[in-house]
């Protein structure tokens, strides 16, 4: 008989011993060894044994009995320490062995990361028994907070594990969202919500600094400032093979130990079997592939002919209630196709991705019932163009059967307010509809639902539809584009009270037929949760137009216009010095513009960080001639100059740019201060404008002067400037908050009528909360967007390379 | 295929764009929100506009200047307007582009 000797008893060896004993149990006498103090346990059940779910006995593999009946020599709990190959034998911690055949079967170690403190006692890996064992311990003090470090698979098996042993758990994660090597935005996003359900904190774009603490774990430190305590740090943040001992007896090595498709190194008598292995540039890491191996190696061993190939992977969270499934490919390749289907209701979201007529990857997330169905498509690459139309809704459908585009509404809780104006909540509506009204009308004068500013009489229609069923027809809408089955008034309602602050939440809850939305829907997403959650969502840049990312005009001809502020109008020689400096230095044109500034026009993108900071330095900030937001104030001289002049026009003009700009809006914002009414600074065609007058300040809205021409009404006549200024904000803040994306104010107030507006802006405490909103808003959004971009953005101005400074061949 | 190594993924914005200049002019790279990476001319067939500059959404982006939308695998887009598309591919986060394709276009 021959001499085989195996080195690590783990899930690749223990499957191949199995099969080698099966197919000829007297070819080969074995010699065991592993590091770890035990024979072969399934490895991927220490998510259930950690979460007390099983006991380790029940995830023994192969027990002492198995052994003996095959006549294995087990060396456990020792280790190997070298491998002489010329001699031909192993050298354990306790003695050597001698092989014929020679199996590396070492399988991976856990990666940590080696910030400072990473040696403390209570940093643990998520790998063996041991680790699980020192887990579970610490999960016993009651109160024990655990931090997890990675958001992959086996970070969330621990965190949900550790949640459920009653701690207090908090997941960091370096990316923007769970899982991002198997799962999109989207099913990422719907995990998170699922373990944040259960009380686990997830933190994305997490980056740990340091953990810190005196003789053990207190807590981690990160990069941002964030202090989070913890009693256990669990370190899950990937795998690297464990093959130091390989490279030690000099066997080629890639990254892990390279063999051929027979499981052969580069030494005949040794193979590798496992997360040790490196095949064709590949590294494995999921049990599926190893047991392929597994069963070639066995082959090899007995000189019978098997290849081992690689096939696609799926995916799943073994963490029960987090449905999901992700196998195949989402990156690179040519004529790719997406279909999306999300139900918001059932929080489901299925994502396939097709490539010409066959099926090459997917996501699941909420329903997985049909994935094994989709992966076999997958794997075997079936032509899929018969069931394309229908593909998505799995095995047995049966034709008919399409998204509901009332599942956002029919999902909402009868909490969930639908009526902003007047607090009236979907059960109020319901309620009212179970007591007789049946139409718009009769909720109206019930419920008092829609009856204010009137934008959410879509989604009252919503729940009369929902409640009453074909009893009631909703009237046709117009969505806001082809993504969606909701109008623009809807959307912004169900932001609010749903409390959605993240595009990929807004996708979902719904049901985005998209997976990113649009060149139309999303600068007014953006937009919406900007103005609605200035403190949890963060501008997108990425969903704005050009002009607003690149905080300039671009032009005809692909140069850009740059216009700095003069603050109500006014500007010095300074500034006029830089401007002139500015235009020589750059070859720009030079306009006085009608928002009564100067513009430097035909600017090379390159060039812009570079003219901003000239700007910056001599005091000047962006003038926004690009945004959806405040443009200018314009001012006449006012009573500093004029004989007419009753108030300080220039004075107030200033004192709102300052306070208004940097500000995002539904769609462009003018304003001007005239100081008398002769109104020089044409106050009565903007915005809001201005006129001041002897008794005070006369404040106009919804003035218009581009293709339609139209005069303000009188908002309200007030005494003092702070007034003047406290209605001001109050009423961009209404319009921020309500306005559908791209309505100037003349549209909205069409919309919602002035009344209401009045209504609003005038009862102080409404008016005093608005203001109070606004600021909140401007604590993150006024800064000036030149600096920034100066400081932060600065390369992405410039080509990524440039190939044609490459030296000719 | 000569590949050429122009940098790395993440230099590229997500959902978003960078030009590379090159001999046969200025050559948008996009990055989609699942982070596959395209090349494509950065002009635009309709009036030149800087197709870098426009919104990405799923694997389309839309011109900055007129909304013409154009599919960034295959370089058909609406209005029967089309753009030429280049062979790149990711590895280990290198974003390389095929040199060959560039030069033989110039030749040609
Ligand atoms: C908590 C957890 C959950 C998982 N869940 C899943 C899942 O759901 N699905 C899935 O497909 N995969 C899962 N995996 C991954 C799966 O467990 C691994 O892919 C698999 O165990 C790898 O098998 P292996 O035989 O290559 O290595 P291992 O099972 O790691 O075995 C290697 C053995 O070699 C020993 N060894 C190493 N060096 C030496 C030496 N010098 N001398 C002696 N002995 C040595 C080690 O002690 C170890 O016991 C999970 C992993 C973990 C940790
Ligand atoms: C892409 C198209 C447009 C470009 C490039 C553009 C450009 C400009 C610029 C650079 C200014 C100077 C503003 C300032 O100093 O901030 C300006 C002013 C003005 N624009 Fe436009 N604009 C455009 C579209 C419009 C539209 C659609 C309207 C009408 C709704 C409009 C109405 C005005 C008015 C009335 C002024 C004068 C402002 C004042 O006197 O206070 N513009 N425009
Ligand atoms: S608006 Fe009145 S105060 Fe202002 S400059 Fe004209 S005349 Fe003078
Ligand atoms: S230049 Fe692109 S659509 Fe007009």
């Amino acid at each position: 008989m021959q001499k085989l000797v195996v080195i690590g008893a783990g899930m690749a060896s223990g499957r191949l011993l199995e099969q080698l004993f099966e197919a000829n149990p007297d070819a080969y006498e074995v010699t065991l060894f592993n590091a770890e103090p035990r024979g072969n346990y399934n490895r991927i059940m220490l998510s259930p044994v950690l979460s007390g779910e099983k006991s380790y006995a029940e995830i023994v593999t192969h027990d002492d009995d198995w052994y003996a009946g095959n006549k294995v020599t087990c060396r456990f709990g020792e280790r190997v320490v070298s491998v002489d190959r010329e001699r031909k034998v192993v050298v354990g911690e306790k003695g050597e062995v001698p092989y014929d055949k020679l199996v590396f079967g070492t399988g991976s170690s856990a990666f940590i990361i080696p910030c400072p403190g990473h040696d403390l006692p209570g940093v643990v890996a998520f790998r063996d028994l041991e680790d699980t064992t020192a887990m579970t311990e610490a999960s016993g003090t009651p109160g024990g907070r655990a931090v997890v470090i990675g958001g992959g698979l086996l970070g969330l098996e621990a965190a949900a594990a550790l949640r459920m042993r009653g701690m207090d758990v908090t997941v960091l994660h370096l990316s923007g969202h769970l899982m991002e090597r198997q799962l999109d935005e989207a099913a990422g996003y719907l995990l998170q919500k699922d373990l944040e359900k259960r009380g686990i904190t997830v933190l994305t774009k997490a980056s740990t600094k340091m953990i810190q603490g005196d003789g053990k774990v207190e807590s981690v430190l990160l990069e941002d400032g964030t202090v989070l305590p913890a009693d256990i740090v669990v370190m899950a943040v990937g795998i690297r093979p464990q093959v130091q001992l390989a490279k030690e007896s000099g066997l080629e090595m890639g990254r892990a130990i390279v063999v051929d498709a027979q499981m052969r190194t580069s030494d005949p008598s040794v193979f590798a079997v496992g997360e040790c292995v490196e095949f064709e540039g590949n590294l494995f890491g999921l049990v599926a592939p190893l047991y392929d191996q597994a069963k070639v190696l066995a082959k090899t061993l007995l000189d019978e002919e098997d290849t081992f190939k690689v096939k696609q992977l799926s995916t799943k969270l073994k963490v029960t209630g987090c449905d999901l499934f992700s196998a195949g490919d989402f990156a690179e390749g040519e004529g790719r196709e997406d279909i999306v289907f999300r139900d918001p209701a059932r929080g489901v979201y299925k994502r396939l991705v097709l490539e010409g007529d066959k099926l090459v990857g997917a996501v699941f997330y909420g329903d997985t019932a049909d994935s094994n169905w989709f992966f076999g498509l997958i794997r075997d690459g079936e032509d899929v163009s018969d069931m394309r139309d229908t593909l998505i809704f799995g095995p047995s459908f049966q034709g008919g059967a399409t998204a509901d585009p009332l599942s956002a509404v029919a999902a909402l809780p009868p909490e969930a307010e639908i009526c902003g104006c007047n607090g009236v909540c979907k059960g109020d509506i319901v309620a009212a509809i179970e007591g007789g009204a049946t139409d718009l009308a009769a909720i109206k004068a019930t419920t008092k639902a829609s009856a204010s500013c009137g934008t959410c009489t879509g989604l009252v229609e919503q729940v009369l539809s929902v409640t009453l069923g074909d009893e009631f027809v909703i009237p046709t809408v117009q969505p806001i584009c082809g993504c969606c089955d909701l109008t623009h008034e809807d959307v912004r309602r169900l932001i609010k009270s749903k409390e959605l602050k993240s595009q990929p939440a807004v996708w979902q809850e719904l049901g985005w037929k998209t997976v990113n939305g649009c060149h139309v829907c999303r600068p007014a997403v953006n937009f919406y949760l900007l103005a609605d959650w200035p403190l949890d969502y963060q501008d997108d840049p990425q969903s704005r137009f050009v002009n607003e990312r690149n905080h300039a005009n671009i032009q005809k001809d692909g140069t850009y216009s740059v216009m700095p502020r003069m603050w109500g109008g006014m500007t010095d020689a300074n500034e006029l010095r830089a401007i002139a400096d500015a235009a020589d230095k750059y070859g720009a044109a030079v306009k006085v513009t009608g928002g009564q500034r100067i513009d430097l026009l035909g600017v090379k993108k390159e060039d812009l960080p570079a003219i901003w900071s000239d700007l910056n330095d001599a005091g000047m900030v962006s003038g926004h001639a690009y945004s959806k937001g405040l443009r200018t104030v314009k001012t006449c001289v006012g009573s500093d100059w004029c004989r007419f002049g009753t108030q300080d026009s220039t004075g107030l003009g200033i004192k709102l740019e300052k306070r208004l700009w940097g500000s995002w809006t539904p769609h462009k914002v003018k304003l001007a201060v005239s100081g008398c009414p002769r109104n020089c600074a044409e106050a009565t065609c903007k915005d809001v404008g201005i006129i001041c007058v002897d008794s005070g300040y006369q404040i106009g809205v919804g003035g218009a002067a581009g293709m339609d021409v139209k005069e303000v009404e009188r908002l309200v006549d007030v005494r003092t400037e702070e007034e003047a200024i406290d209605y001001t904000v109050a009423f961009i803040q209404l319009y921020r908050e309500h306005a559908k994306y791209l309505d100037r104010p003349y549209k909205w107030l069409a919309k919602v009528g002035l009344d209401w507006v009045k209504e609003q802006v005038g009862d102080p405490a409404t008016r005093a909360a608005l203001i109070e909103r606004f600021d909140i808003s401007q604590s993150v959004y006024q800064k000036d967007p030149w600096a920034d971009h100066v400081a932060t953005r600065r390369r992405l101005y410039a080509p990524i390379a440039d190939l044609t400074l490459e030296a000719a061949e | 295929m000569s590949w050429i190594d122009i940098g790395h993924i993440d230099d590229i914005p997500a959902r978003g764009a960078r030009v590379l200049k090159t001999q046969l002019g200025c050559i948008g790279l996009f990055r989609t929100g699942d982070d596959r990476v395209f090349a494509v001319t950065n002009t635009c067939p309709h009036k030149g506009g800087p197709l870098s500059e426009g919104i990405v959404h799923g694997n389309k982006v839309t011109c900055p200047l007129h909304n013409s939308v154009f599919d960034l695998e295959t370089g058909a887009g609406t209005d029967g307007y089309a753009i030429e598309t280049y062979p790149v591919r990711v590895e280990d986060g290198r974003v390389l582009i095929d040199g060959d394709t560039l030069s033989r276009r110039s030749a040609a």
